[in-house]
This record gives C-alpha cells, sequence and structure tokens, in this order.
C-alpha cells in the first residue's frame, strides 16, 4: 500500500523520467480539451431556465411571475429565460457571478427562501442586488437585446420616444432605473427609503 | 281536492311551458345573432389607446381617462406603479399630471399628507380605453348640450 502511494509521488514529481515527452504532451493536451470543455458544458446546464426553475424557490416565485410578462409571450415569440438576463454573457462576469452564486448555494442548503413568506421578507434585499447589479454595468443584461443604436424611437408611443430621448439618450439614466418590475413583481419600495 | 291539485299542476305547467315556447318563438334582439347553442369565436382583443393625450371629460366629475398603456402594471399593497409618474414627487421628471387633491382627501374631507387608501387602487376609477367599435350606440349627450337645450329630452 504504501510502496503504491510512493510510486504514485514519483510518478506525479517527475513524470518526464517514466513517459515519453511527447506522451505527456498529447496526453497533456486530451485531457485538457477534455476539462475544459466538460467545465463549460457543466457552466452551460446551470445557465439553463430548467436548471433555475429544478429549485421549487424559483419555480414557485418569480417564474410564475415571469409568466405574466412580455418577456415570457409576446408577438415575435422571442422569449428571455432566466440566464439571459441575470446571468452576464461574456466569460469573466459569467464565472464571477457563478462564484457569487454559491451563497444562493448556501440560502438553498438553509432554506433562506424556502417559503412564500419567508421569499416576501427577502423580496426587497434580493431585488436590490439585482438592481445594483444593473446599474453597475450600464443594464448590460437588458442592452444585450435591447440596443439604444437599433431601438427606432419614430416607432415607439409619444411618451416612450420622449422618456427615452431625455434620459437614456443623455445617458442620465439607464434602463434599470425606470424598468423595475417588468419581470416579476416589486417589493415595497417605501421600505427602501426607510434605509432598510 | 286531489282534482283541485291536479288543475293548479296543469294550470302551472301549461302557463310555465307554454310561455316558454311562445318566449323562444319570439324574435329577441340580441348582440351576437346566433343560436344560443352556437359556439362563436371569441371577438379579436382591440388595441389599447395608446396616444397620450388627454381626452375630454364628459362630465365634470368624471375620472380621466388613461391615455396610455397600463399592461402589467402593479398596484397592490407593496407598490403602486402609476405613482412613478403621477406622484406630487414624481411629476417635475415625469410632467405628467399629478393625481388630484382629492386623492389625499379622508372620507372626512380632511387633507392626508398622502395617498388615502381609499383612494389607492387607480384602476378602480380611472380606466384605458380601447379603439373597440361600441355593440350598440351610444346615446349619452354631453352636459353642454343639455344646458344649452340641444336635446329633447
Amino acid at each position: 500500500m504504501f510502496s503504491a502511494i510512493k510510486r504514485f509521488w514519483q510518478v506525479i514529481r517527475k513524470p518526464s523520467v517514466h513517459y515519453s515527452l511527447g506522451f505527456l504532451t498529447l496526453g497533456g493536451f486530451v485531457a485538457g480539451i477534455i476539462f475544459w470543455g466538460g467545465f463549460n458544458t457543466a457552466l452551460e446546464v446551470t445557465n439553463t431556465e430548467e436548471f433555475c426553475i429544478g429549485c421549487h424557490e424559483m419555480e414557485n416565485t418569480v417564474y410564475q411571475e415571469l409568466k405574466t410578462t412580455i418577456h415570457y409571450t409576446n408577438r415575435s415569440g422571442v422569449r428571455a429565460t432566466c440566464p439571459d438576463c441575470h446571468v452576464p454573457h461574456n466569460w469573466t462576469s459569467k464565472v464571477a457571478r457563478k462564484i457569487q452564486a454559491s451563497k444562493e448555494v448556501y440560502g438553498k442548503i438553509f432554506g433562506t427562501i424556502s417559503t412564500p413568506e419567508k421569499f416576501e421578507d427577502k423580496r426587497l434585499e434580493l431585488a436590490s442586488h439585482e438592481w445594483a447589479r444593473f446599474k453597475a454595468n450600464d443594464s448590460l443584461e437588458c442592452r444585450n437585446c435591447h440596443s439604444e443604436e437599433s431601438m427606432d424611437f419614430t416607432r415607439q408611443s409619444v411618451r416612450a420616444s420622449e422618456q427615452h430621448e431625455k434620459f437614456l439618450v443623455s445617458g442620465e439614466k439607464t434602463c434599470i432605473d425606470c424598468h423595475k418590475g417588468i419581470a416579476h413583481k416589486l417589493p415595497d419600495l417605501s421600505l427602501l427609503k426607510e434605509g432598510h | 281536492m286531489k282534482l283541485l291539485k291536479l288543475l293548479v299542476a296543469s294550470f302551472i305547467a301549461v302557463s310555465v311551458f307554454g310561455g316558454a315556447s311562445s318566449f323562444a318563438a319570439d324574435t329577441i334582439s340580441q348582440m351576437r345573432n346566433a343560436d344560443i347553442l352556437t359556439q362563436d369565436a371569441a371577438p379579436r382583443i382591440p388595441k389599447v389607446v395608446n396616444s397620450d393625450e388627454r381626452q375630454v371629460r364628459n362630465y365634470p366629475e368624471q375620472p380621466p381617462l388613461i391615455p396610455h398603456k397600463i399592461d402589467g402594471y402593479q398596484i397592490d399593497k407593496r407598490l403602486n406603479k402609476c405613482m412613478t409618474c403621477h406622484s406630487r414627487t414624481a411629476i417635475e421628471k415625469s410632467q405628467a399630471p399629478m393625481i388630484s387633491i382629492t386623492h389625499f382627501m379622508n372620507r372626512d374631507n380632511q387633507f392626508l399628507a398622502s395617498v388615502s387608501p381609499r383612494r389607492f387602487f387607480c384602476t378602480q376609477c380611472h380606466v384605458p380605453q380601447t379603439e373597440a367599435k361600441p355593440l350598440v350606440e351610444n346615446t349619452f349627450v354631453d352636459v353642454d348640450d343639455v344646458l344649452e337645450g340641444k336635446t329633447d329630452k
């Protein structure tokens, strides 16, 4: 037993003594592809609507609310699923968000929002986190689909085009400043002013 | 006695069923011109007027109409979406009309500092309009026309 561990250690310490350089290079290359591919595949699995609503916390609350909105069904049949808005699309930000999500795993294990009542108590806090994230990245996840350049103000209602010209073009506000609560129910915002 | 009961029963039967059959024979005016058992297709949902132009009030106490879409606007105990533009503090930015001072009054006509709970639910009185064709002719006469005697009513 001990000799087996010792031999394993010797191979790991100086692999080139035991295996050819070609084998190590090619083997490392193939193993790299498999691990990298596997990692990204696993990452993509966690980036699907099915995965998100696999937990009742998401399925029974926010998902049901999303179903009534234009981001779920609309005239042109384009649907925004959970990760489209809640996970950044570029790789580094995505991985950073996934690391942050370990807090959500903790929440799942300890049942932080396991009942509708607990969820309602946390709604303001959780929503505030998302608003802060959107505000910090200039509503990037909105703009992945709704770009300012391809927005034809003449096709919008008078009210919408005026507001967009005034606040969006000037850069005074970003999407989330006005478009809160478009996919999920809003919490009591008066609590926010009271500094909760 | 038995005979009397029978007579009464037959009288009721004749009056009810006989009446029903004569009722069915009558042509009654109906909005959907179809037999009662026919299931006709639901009419298309009409478009909501989204002109953003204020509409005339048909009488002074009429709650103003909403000249824009309010799809998905949340009005519940947590939040009132309408107030993001129509509240006292929001109108400078939004340039929307402020909710009238009557919304701050309680039932004793006392002005409160903010919207009175009994006036919180906007869509109880204020409604958007659709481009639907009226099913029946509207014979409403504006009060000004009534004052000027332009009506025979």
